[in-house]
């Protein structure tokens, strides 16, 4: 039996030994090539002949291809990316693999239209992949809605986000609040109200957790917005009577009366500057905020940079 | 020892050529030579991409079904047909017999791709009337998919030591598709939590990680290959065969003939 | 040094899906095979010949028990250099030529290139096969693989061959042929061990038998010490319709058919009869032996284990 063992030991060695070399090897490999799984779409310029090259697995593909086009914006949404050229492609293939994958298209609506680094800056190629979504599902309520929400929110084309809105309010089943938004549109377009809603529905109804994580922080933006303008307003208010800027924000929340100390959706307390600007704590926190930043603001750049 | 694999070896290719393995290089010469003559007539200025396209997609796939036929039988045929048993009676070591059939294996695909080369290096002249620098990519590619070949080997040996070739078949055309999707798998795992993420990084770094030896896109368009990559590439399969060579010889070493 | 030592090899298989019900197929087997001998495998089919073969093979591990070749470990790879095996009903790579088989075959054993040429030359020559030495064994009959496996098994000048059936499936001559090779291989000072379930190669052939039966050994040693307890039979047909009384004394079984008479005797009364009917002046036509000594041990002994089949098990 010797040898016969000598044998098992040296085989077993050394297939424990290239198990552990070939995955460390795979490991260093995948380092080389992060982005390996989008050479077609680099080279490949029409989805169709990807479709033709599934040879009929066009199911599985558009899966394969859901999984690249997500794990290519996480990963470059995480480095804080300046650009996302291929999303487009990507959700545009998973799209014609499978028109029914009504999630891609729920992602494109909300990271293909804002500008870097929270999205590709593309809204046309948003509008371009909601339409076809919506054609290819028609009793799909929620799509008018994301569609909606491309020209509301990026375009600022309230006309066609009401219109959008209309239509999807004829879907058979559709949510109720489509018909409200419509009307929400044509009379209170810009207001906060309007905006909060929105980011509620889309929060409320969407299962993607990147779509999710979005809509929070558009929501808390909107939170610090709404504030900042308020305490703005106070200021000015509080300078028209005194002719001065409060000394602080005890000052202003006295004299005008405001419900107790003024803070952000962290439970910051807003800054009050010696020139009478109401500013958030920590801007970075709330990458979304138009109001309440500091003046030069820039937000901080990542400590690490994209590999 | 090693005269003994050598001869192992050589029969084994020898077995493959009278089986008429080599008769899949005519399929493969009208294939390329009909493409080629094709696009060189409606000249759609991607004559030269086709060309490499087709052709080394067409002697990676060759290759592959090749080494998977051939392979599944290589051990189960014998003990089948107990051919076994006068090789084992003598001083033949059975780790041996299982490493001069990998050899003879690796070394028909790789006589098989010499001529494939040709062939496409040939349609290539046809349709472009000359060589660049840059068709050297081709050799690149061409050594990305031997690779590729030595691993489906191993892995077909692997099989067929303890399974039909039905089964074994079935397993390695698996491992091979699975294989060519593995970086996306790797992706999915990543996405994945708990038990079943673990399950799931495990199986994604078992399997044979195809997709890096697929170079064939860049290369037509001539973007070169990082040196890093050949090397690794190459460590990988080396390690990689010599996992599935370890797993085939520790099985066949424990089991009973019949 | 005795050529084999089987020292207690034994096999169990486990049958069925979930490794239930575990399959005696040997039990512990010892003998030993002195060197220089013709040795006889003996068993009915099905008795485990083959699976002993395979366990000093290694083909297939024992559940216990060892065995010594050439007074080296049996799994000592430096032991198959120097032995031959025929398995029963060879089978061999069907794409290759006699001469190639051959010549691969010395490789793998070691037989250096010159010596190989010649060896595998004479070879072809000694079973017959020169002519077709050039023939894809795919078209070979069942008797020329027989003689390619006689060679493959000689062709290195082993000190000890094994045949499992060697004369299974072989025409008259063809059985000849071999009987006679295996005389020379004694002649050359080689051990032979064969397994066979045909008694009367046994008995032309081996210096010393092992019988067994149901994975069980039942006997090991001369054929005329284990026959010496059993008598075989022999058919004496005479001229005549007389049955003298001598005879019918003896209590032998007698017909008469026409003018011929038979009798069934046992071989020691053969003399006392033959005697008898030189006295009546009865003209001897036949003596055919009906029953072998050898024969008879095994009808009587092996039925005898069937009997008490319930207890060895």
């Amino acid at each position: 039996m010797k040898v016969r063992q000598k044998t098992t030991m040296i085989a077993s060695i050394c297939l424990v030994v290239s198990l552990a070399a070939s995955s460390f090897l795979l490991h260093r490999i995948d380092r080389l090539r992060p982005q390996a799984t989008l050479d077609e779409v680099l080279y490949l310029s029409s989805p169709k002949v990807i479709k033709r090259a599934s040879l009929g697995y066009d199911g599985l593909m558009a899966c394969i291809y859901w999984t690249r086009a997500v794990q290519y914006f996480g990963y470059r949404h995480y480095y804080s990316a300046t650009s996302y050229n291929l999303l487009a492609p990507l959700l545009e293939i998973t799209t014609h693999l499978d028109p029914h994958l009504v999630v891609a298209y729920e992602f494109g609506s909300s990271f293909l239209a804002p500008a870097p680094p929270h999205g590709a800056g593309q809204p046309q190629a948003a509008i371009h992949l909601m339409e076809y979504g919506i054609q290819n599902n028609a009793d799909n309520w929620h799509l008018y809605y994301d569609l909606g929400f491309v020209y509301y929110m990026e375009l600022k084309d309230y006309k066609k986000a009401a219109d959008t809105f209309e239509r999807g309010s004829h879907v058979p089943n559709a949510h109720p609040f489509l018909k409200i938004l419509a009307a929400q549109m044509a009379q209170h377009a810009g207001e906060y109200q309007t905006a909060r809603m929105l980011w509620s529905a889309t929060y409320q109804t969407t299962q993607d957790e990147q779509i999710k994580q979005n809509a929070v922080e558009h929501l808390r933006a909107l939170r610090v917005d709404e504030d900042v303008q308020h305490l703005q307003e106070a200021v000015t208010r509080f300078g028209e009577r005194t002719g001065r800027l409060p000394a602080s924000m005890a000052e202003l929340v006295d004299a005008e009366g405001l419900a107790g100390t003024p803070a952000d959706p962290d439970g910051q307390p807003y800054k009050l500057t010696p020139e009478g600007r109401v500013e958030v704590r920590v801007p970075d926190d709330f990458p979304f905020a138009t109001k309440g930043l500091p003046p030069g603001y820039k937000p901080a750049p990542k400590f690490h940079a994209m590999p | 020892m090693r005269t003994r694999i050598g001869y192992i070896a050589s029969n084994t290719f020898r077995e493959a050529v009278r089986d008429r393995v080599l008769y899949n290089l005519i399929a493969f010469a009208l294939l390329l030579s009909g493409a080629a003559i094709l696009v060189g007539q409606i000249s759609i200025e991607i004559e030269k991409l086709v060309v490499i396209n087709l052709g080394l997609t067409a002697v990676s796939l060759f290759g592959v079904v090749i080494a998977i036929f051939i392979g599944i039988g290589l051990v189960s045929k014998e003990i089948e047909k107990r051919t076994l048993y006068t090789v084992l009676s003598r001083p033949v070591r059975r780790w041996e017999f299982i490493v001069g059939k990998f050899f003879g294996l690796a070394g028909t695909l790789v006589v098989n791709t010499f001529f494939m080369a040709i062939g496409v290096f040939g349609a290539l002249f046809y349709v472009s009337h000359k060589f660049v620098r840059a068709d050297a990519l081709i050799f690149v590619a061409l050594y990305f998919i031997i690779l590729e070949f030595l691993i489906i080997c191993s892995l077909a040996l692997l099989f067929s030591s303890f399974s039909s070739p039905l089964l074994s078949a079935v397993f390695a055309f698996s491992l091979f598709v699975i294989g060519s999707f593995a970086e996306d798998l790797r992706n999915f795992a990543k996405m994945a939590h708990g038990v079943s993420g673990l399950l799931a990084t495990g199986a994604a770094y078992l399997v044979p990680n195809f997709s890096a030896f697929n170079v064939i896109t860049s290369i037509a368009h001539e973007q070169p290959v990082a040196g890093q990559l050949i090397l690794q590439n190459s460590l990988y399969a080396l390690f990689y065969a010599t996992m599935a060579l370890s797993g085939a010889v520790l099985i066949f070493e424990r089991r009973d003939l019949k | 040094m005795p050529a084999i030592e089987i020292l207690g090899l034994e096999k169990t298989y486990s049958v069925g899906f979930w490794r239930k019900r575990p399959k005696r197929a040997l039990f512990p087997l010892r003998f030993t095979v002195e060197d220089g001998e013709v040795f006889g495998f003996l068993g009915p089919n099905g008795a485990g010949k083959t699976t002993t073969l395979k366990l000093l093979m290694g083909l297939v591990y024992p559940t216990a028990g060892s065995a010594r070749i050439l007074g080296r470990e049996w799994t000592d790879p430096s032991v198959k250099a120097q032995i031959g095996f025929l398995p029963e009903q060879p089978y061999f790579y069907d794409y290759l030529t006699a001469h190639e088989l051959l010549e691969y075959y010395g490789q793998l054993s070691g037989v250096p290139a010159k010596q190989r040429k010649q060896r595998v030359e004479k070879i072809l020559d000694q079973v017959g096969l020169r002519d077709v030495r050039g023939v894809q064994l795919r078209k070979f009959s069942k008797g020329m693989l027989q003689r390619v496996g006689i060679g493959q098994a000689i062709l290195h000048d082993p000190k000890l061959v094994f045949f499992d059936e060697p004369m299974s499936g072989l025409d008259p001559m063809g059985r000849r042929e071999v009987r006679d090779l295996m005389e020379q291989l004694k002649h050359e000072g080689k051990t032979v061990f064969f397994s066979t379930h045909i008694l009367s190669d046994a008995e032309a052939l081996c210096d010393r038998v092992a019988v067994i039966h149901k994975g069980e050994l039942r006997d090991v040693g001369a054929i005329e010490d284990l026959t010496s307890s059993v008598l075989g039979k022999v058919e004496m047909i005479w001229q005549g319709s007389q049955v003298p009384a001598s005879i019918k004394a003896l209590g032998a079984e007698c017909h008469v058919s026409g003018d011929r008479v038979r009798a069934i005797i046992a071989e020691n009364q053969q003399d006392a009869i033959i005697d008898a009917l030189r006295r009546e002046r009865l003209r001897l036509i036949a003596i055919i032996p009906v029953r072998t000594s050898l024969e008879a041990y095994f009808v009587e002994k092996l039925r005898r284990a069937e009997t008490t089949a319930g207890s060895v098990a």
